[in-house]
């Protein structure tokens, strides 16, 4: 199998850039999910590996062969689209099928039927997309992709348009059913939670350019940017703004009136204008004052079944969250409590860039 | 409105009366004047019941026109028949140019491509006398005034335009991702085309075919100008019921009836895919 490569790739639209010197590299049988908010450039990325747009520079490669300027036909990609693309003139199998060139009848049924059994769709071959449920119409397009075996596979938000039981059966089983084939895997999502299941690697793309690019534990532990931690996570991360200072060799900011313990990583942010960021499960709650917990007002409390979200003001105004486990004692509403949380937890970014203080400065971990 | 209620349904029923003999009258006023002989036709005041005579459809068919004046030849059947082969020829002629080009003015972006589309439609605009007098002595030059390729020609400043702008805005409804997806299994883009394209606009190249045969059909001007007799269409044809002995009320109303219907036939037949055509952008997922 082979390789996808990007390298360098620049596309405008009209003055609006939408990849902006785009570079990155799946490995066969590597699932790399490409996630970031809406008008990021991830369609547009796809869209120019599957040969609906050509960049405008930049080379993407297959196994170590460019194929900018191939025919779409000829580049050895497969790809399953978010609004399905089914063939509404043909049946499912028909559609299934099309992927399918130069074989035996036989051949190719013995292949439909294996790839149908194993997508459960076996029992609707027959019917006219129109007749599908969405779901079905989902595993249709992707059993078409999938078939012919390309070297590339381009999953654009397979999973957006289906229910919600079925996108979390479905972030079960895809890794494994992609797997199967040993093709370079680019999975395109608006769900970090699904990225965060299905992909080996996330790179986070925004105005045109990947931020970071990671296994989904570092970019969630270890955020390149303050962007990139805004983006993983509900409830999102809290933000605080502070100036860190260096107090008888440990770092320290100060919260809301608290003075709070950072972690030794962020040495270089001493007396730099930072944001502090900490992931609501980090923090924890209690009734004693001290020096080093922040004060803050419940303001609301949300049971979400495995965990409960509280809204808190601090002392100062800035509204955080708390994600506590359900059974946790967390109080009532308008309650008085201070916070605390471990100096590890912190995570600093230069207010100034954006990026996590303590990192290079390149804006990609290649 | 209450649909259940006795004065409502009546209602309705009195009023889907009327406006069916406003449409209908004309047509079926003309149906009857086709079973009388002029004299019947012309008796004042006229008669709703009369003895139905077949001489008329007798004349058209026989092709022999019984006058006061004597027997006129006539060539009716054969200008029917002239018709259709004019108006079919020129609706092929022009599917075969026109799907093609509006495939490529729904998918492609190209220079001075709006500005083609626009002069291609423009040529409905044009009064068709003033085309028509340059036109002939072109035609009379190149050896094409009444010939069948000449008209066919001409007519494809009724059709084309019209199967261009209708066909094209099926293309621009078939979501260009369907025919991504077709070559991303393994197929050329002209595989894309015929496999893809062409059959999911088929309802609208069914409409507008249809449509540029009626208008082919009903056109009057052209085959007046560009052909003789010989090659003259039913519009034309009829002319010749305005003999020396006075109009021929009774066969034009007949062959009135005998020209609508093979496009009547058509347009009932077509029916089905014509409406499944006009909604089948409704039905997106």
């Amino acid at each position: 199998m082979a390789r996808l490569e990007l390298k360098q790739v620049r596309k405008t639209f009209g003055g609006a850039s939408s990849a902006d010197g785009v570079s990155l590299t799946v490995e066969p049988g590597e699932i790399v999910a490409v996630f970031g908010p809406s008008g990021g450039g991830k369609t547009v990325l796809l869209r120019m590996i599957a040969g609906m747009f050509e960049p405008d520079e930049g080379d993407i490669l297959v196994g170590g062969r460019s194929i900018v300027g191939a025919a779409p036909e000829r580049r050895g990609v497969g790809m399953a689209f978010q609004n399905f693309a089914l063939f509404p003139h043909m049946s499912a199998r028909d559609n299934i099928a099309s992927g399918l060139r130069a074989k035996t009848a036989k051949e190719a049924a013995t292949r439909i039927d294996a790839i149908s059994r194993l997508l459960k769709i076996e029992h609707v071959l027959g019917h006219l997309p129109r007749e599908l449920s969405n779901g079905q119409k989902q595993r249709t397009a992707l059993a078409r992709a999938l078939i012919g075996n390309p070297e590339v596979l381009l999953l654009d938000d397979p999973l957006r348009n289906v229910d919600a039981k079925l996108r979390y059966e479905m972030r079960l089983e895809l890794p494994n059913l992609l797997r199967r084939g040993a093709a370079s895997v680019l999975y395109v999502t608006q769900d970090y939670r699904e990225a965060m299941a299905i992909a080996d690697r996330i790179a986070v793309l925004m105005d045109g350019h990947v931020e970071q690019i990671a296994a989904p534990e570092e970019i969630y532990s270890r955020p390149a940017s303050v962007a990139v931690a805004r983006l993983f996570g509900d409830p999102s991360i809290n933000l605080a703004e502070v100036t860190p200072c260096n107090e008888h060799g440990a770092l320290v900011a100060a919260v809301a009136g608290a003075k709070v313990r950072l972690g030794a990583n962020g040495g270089t942010a001493t007396d730099r204008p930072c944001w502090l960021g900490v992931r609501p499960e980090d923090l924890a709650l209690s009734r004693t004052a001290s020096e080093d917990a922040i004060p803050a007002r419940i303001l609301a409390i949300t049971p979400m079944h495995e965990k409960s979200v509280l809204l808190l003001r601090l002392a100062d105004g800035t509204e955080w969250f708390v994600a506590l486990p359900p059974d946790a004692p967390h109080g009532a509403a308008d309650d008085a409590v201070f916070v605390r949380f471990l100096p590890e937890a912190a995570l600093l970014f230069d207010r100034a860039t954006g990026l996590r203080v303590g990192l290079p400065h390149h804006r990609q971990a290649a | 409105m209450d649909h259940g209620s006795l004065a409502g349904r009546i209602f309705r029923g009195v009023a889907l009366a009327l406006i069916l003999v406003f449409f209908m009258f004309p047509i079926v006023w003309i149906l009857l004047m086709s079973f009388q002989t002029n004299e019947q036709i012309l008796r004042i005041p006229p008669r709703i019941l009369f003895e139905p005579t077949l001489a008329n459809y007798e004349a058209l068919i026989s092709g022999q026109l019984r006058t006061a004046a004597g027997n006129l030849e006539i060539s009716f059947m054969h200008n029917l028949w002239n018709s259709f082969v004019l108006s079919s020829l020129a609706v092929v002629l022009a599917l075969v140019l026109g799907v093609p080009a509006a495939y490529a003015f729904a998918r492609y972006k190209f220079k001075l491509g709006e500005t083609i589309a626009f002069t291609l439609l423009s040529f409905r605009f044009a009064p068709p006398l003033l085309v028509l007098l340059p036109l002939s002595l072109y035609y009379q030059e190149l050896g094409l005034n009444d010939t069948y390729v000449g008209i066919v020609w001409v007519y494809q400043l009724i059709a084309l335009p019209l199967i261009l702008w209708i066909v094209r805005g099926y293309f621009e409804d078939i979501s260009p991702d369907i025919e991504h997806a077709y070559r991303l299994a393994g197929h050329s883009w002209r595989e894309a085309f015929t496999h893809i394209a062409v059959p999911l606009a088929g309802p609208g190249i069914a409409a507008a075919a249809l449509l540029s045969f009626i208008f082919c059909w009903n056109n009057f001007v052209f085959a007046l100008i560009l052909a003789s007799a010989d090659k003259q269409p039913v519009t034309v044809g009829a002319l010749a019921f305005v003999t020396a002995s006075g109009i021929q009320y009774g066969q034009i109303a007949a062959a009135i009836v005998l020209s609508v219907m093979p496009t009547l036939l058509l347009a009932l037949y077509a029916q089905r895919y014509l409406v499944e055509g006009l909604s089948l952008g409704a039905v997106k997922g």
